[in-house]
């Protein structure tokens, strides 16, 4: 067969469609995942086959639950989710680690090197290391699919769960893959053992020799896994690298000795010991921290690493020649930036805006609304991780006082409000505060694709479901002050929003409208007319369909969704169209 | 053979994924070896987003190292003036000259550069600009600036026509192939 013919047996695939279909592969009946880039694909991909039931799960902990239970209960499970959401499930998962699984038990995280869709860059691998839970690591769509459906395997035969680490260049990056078929693994038995599935403290002790034992087997074996290859060349320069980083050492250093790490949890450090003594000078490459470098150091392999290789962004075959053979690096053009933002007719712009005028505090949250922390809006002062708003807003109430809790308020989105919003909230009633909410509610979590979630009555399967509705909750949780206001009629939420401001107690308020990139029929363009003065308060809410000229604003009819902001803003109601 | 390695920069929402995953198609027609390197998320909303495409015997990285990209295939040209210094001193670039400006020059905070065409020509190899919004108007829709684009690229870089037309059978729709074929026919003989 020549290599044309091979070519058309394989198919272009993500690193996320891989990791998908190797859990596919290996039999997997149950997918749960919150949202987060660059691991969303993963359960999307997941959820179009018939033989497996996925959900979004309402945040990251509960989906790790989730996929524990289906393990303990004989199935095989994957659990998905971006690196910061394994902050959040960290608690079930450093606990499963001691009761082990029944059926396999994959969890697929997916790291952000460089920051592209993040608020942190922080390196997943400690996360094996300190709850003891084996990880591979995949450099290409191929091994991403492999790696995968190795992991069940390994998670049965040592009966624990196993990580799948991806990074944001391997998890959404193309390369060829070739499918195999699905594995028929039958249902374990669901048997009753409270020794290993009932951690009280007598129970725990034990299991925590159990996770002993099981590391130092793993460590004996891990020499000989297939996915640990030394690839011996020149033996002036031996390379230690793992993942996509594997890709640029390969680029960059064609001639060099490379030791792949395919488990970087335990490293395979008989067999990097044994390539180390073949080769003259050994450095690891790695991205981020110096986590491999640390560890072959401490087994006492002599190694360079982070004193050439930046821990800081996302490594390129560039930088990685730059650094192991100080060859020039071409310099980026500077030039006018083009940053992400709230798109034409977004609905959290009109709350921004009034926000802005009021002059509050802000404590803002993860989403498509962090964008209202961008020039011109300039809206939010503070955004930390899923949640945090409402907590932020109370620790600043606590330390403030009541009269700072008025002029301040926590803007969280409906996605991030289910994700782990409802808590602080009922912490804010439940210690007599003033907090002052705002879900800025469009119906969808928008920032990772639009996805539903419990606040919009669909499944993943688009199939229709309970509605939770804030209100309610609100209500549940002991919210006095309650109001649902229209996200598009800015006069009437901001007279909402002052007399909320004003109330004593804790008060939620739901800006409603469904994200602009939902709406199925799109509004007559808006413009400019004549009676401008040219006071700019149209270019201030930071629409990319308002162009800022000399003499006049002119708004962009190819851009503009009609949604009429710039009109409710303008005071001279020199700006046309429907509905105004 | 020598690797391709071709940089597709534009901004979110003009179809630069759909342009890679055709030449991922082209390539795989070709029996090369493929990667292609695509943007998800946040960067997506209106930001630019730039997509690398890399064929050839053997592919390792799926991000073009900078300083080696064959072809930068700008959809805009601020996107063409950012990437330019990734583009190899004999290297080629085609430009869309389509204007679509950035939040800090809608708010006044900064200018769009003037003259990006003239100082692209004495930095480069070569420059090739073409109004493929124009073009792809008069093919049936302005979303088909990617076909466009993609065909010039064709003609450029020499690739096999009929072949990349087959990709792009196999990438797109049924409903918009034709349209797609006729943007793609007139980027090919755009300006030859």
């Amino acid at each position: 067969m020549n290599e044309k013919d091979k070519n058309k047996q394989k198919k272009l695939a993500i690193g996320n469609y891989a990791v998908a279909r190797g859990a596919f592969e290996a039999g997997v009946t149950v997918s749960s995942a919150y949202p987060g880039t660059p691991s969303t694909e993963i359960t999307e991909f997941l959820a179009k086959y018939a033989e497996v039931t996925a959900e979004w799960s309402p945040n990251e902990k509960v989906a790790a639950e989730v996929g524990i239970g289906a393990a303990v209960a004989g199935a095989r499970a994957i659990v998905a989710m971006k690196h910061v959401g394994l902050n959040v499930a960290a608690d079930p998962i450093f606990t499963a680690s001691y009761t082990g699984v029944n059926g396999g038990l994959v969890i697929a995280v997916a790291d952000d090197p460089g920051v592209h869709s993040s608020q942190n860059e922080q390196d997943s691998r400690y996360y094996a290391l300190s709850a003891k839970i084996p990880m591979l690591e995949p450099s290409d769509s191929q091994e991403a699919l492999d790696f995968t459906r190795l992991a069940f395997d390994l998670s049965e035969r040592y009966d624990t769960p196993v990580f799948i680490r991806m990074t944001t260049r391997v998890a959404h990056s193309q390369s060829f893959i070739t499918e195999g078929e699905r594995q028929d693994i039958p249902l374990k038995p669901y048997e009753k053992n409270a020794d290993k599935y009932v951690m009280m403290p007598a129970g725990a002790r034990a299991r925590r020799i159990a996770v002993e034992e099981r590391t130092l087997a793993l460590q004996k074996d891990v020499d000989a896994f297939s996915i640990n290859r030394a690839e011996l060349n020149n033996t002036d320069l031996g390379i230690v690298c793992a993942g996509g980083v594997y890709q640029y050492v390969k680029e960059a250093a064609p001639d060099a000795s490379v030791f792949k790490v395919g488990s970087v949890y335990p490293l395979p450090l008989g067999a990097v010991a044994e390539f180390s003594r073949r080769v003259k000078r050994l450095i690891v490459v790695e991205e981020l921290d110096g986590f491999i470098e640390n560890a072959l150091k401490a087994a006492g392999i002599a190694c360079e690493g982070k004193n050439l290789i930046s821990p800081t962004g996302e490594l390129n075959a560039g930088k990685v020649r730059a650094a192991l053979f100080n060859a020039a690096v071409p310099a980026p053009s500077a030039t006018v930036g083009r940053p992400p933002v709230l798109c034409p007719g977004c609905p959290h712009r009109g709350m921004f805006a009034v926000i802005n005028k009021l002059r509050l505090n802000v404590f803002g949250d993860i989403g498509c609304y962090t964008l209202g922390a961008m020039p011109p809006l300039n809206a939010l002062d503070t955004v930390i991780c899923m949640g945090a708003s409402i907590g932020m807003a109370i620790g600043a109430e606590k330390a403030r006082g009541r009269e700072f809790a008025k002029k301040s308020l926590a803007v969280i989105g409906d996605s991030t409000f289910v994700h782990s919003g409802i808590t602080g909230l009922i912490d804010a009633v439940y210690n007599n505060l003033n907090t002052k909410i705002l879900i800025v509610d469009n119906s969808t979590t928008g920032m990772t694709g639009h996805q539903p979630h419990p606040g919009t009555g669909r499944t993943i399967y688009d199939e229709p479901t309970y509605k939770l509705d804030f209100a309610d909750v609100a209500r549940a949780c002991g919210v006095k002050n309650i109001a649902v206001v229209n996200a598009l009629d800015i006069k009437a939420a901001e007279a909402e929003i002052k007399r909320q401001l004003s109330l004593d107690g804790v008060s939620l308020i739901i800006a409603k409208e469904p994200c602009a990139l939902l709406g199925k029929q799109k509004r007559p363009p808006f413009a400019v007319t004549s009676g401008c003065k040219n006071c700019k308060a149209c270019v201030r809410i930071g629409c990319p369909a308002i162009v800022n000229r000399p003499d006049a604003p002119v708004i962009d009819a190819a851009l503009c969704s009609g949604c009429g902001l710039c009109a409710r803003v303008c005071p001279f109601k020199a700006i046309a169209g429907e509905g105004v | 053979m020598q690797n391709v390695n071709i940089l597709i920069a534009g901004v979110g929402g003009q179809g630069t994924l759909l342009a890679s995953r055709i030449l991922g198609a082209y390539a795989s027609l070709s029996g090369f070896d493929c990667k292609l390197s695509e943007v998800h998320g946040m960067a997506q909303r209106g930001g630019g987003v730039v997509t690398h495409v890399i064929f050839g015997d053997r592919v390792y990285s799926p991000v073009i190292e900078d300083g080696k990209c064959d072809f930068l295939l700008a959809f805009e040209e601020l996107e063409a003036a950012r990437w330019a210094y990734s583009v190899k001193p004999d290297g080629k670039i085609i430009m869309n000259n389509q204007r679509i400006m950035p939040l800090p020059v809608i708010t006044g905070a900064a200018e769009y550069p003037a003259d990006i065409a003239e100082r692209l020509k004495s930095s480069v190899g070569r420059l090739y600009t073409l109004d493929a919004l124009t073009l792809a108007r008069a093919a049936g829709s302005e979303k088909a600036v990617n076909t466009v684009m993609l065909g010039k690229l064709a003609r450029v870089a020499g690739f096999d026509f009929s072949r990349l037309k087959s990709a792009l059978e196999l990438s797109v729709p049924q409903r918009f192939l034709q349209v797609n074929l006729s943007a793609i026919e007139s980027g090919y003989g755009a300006g030859k």
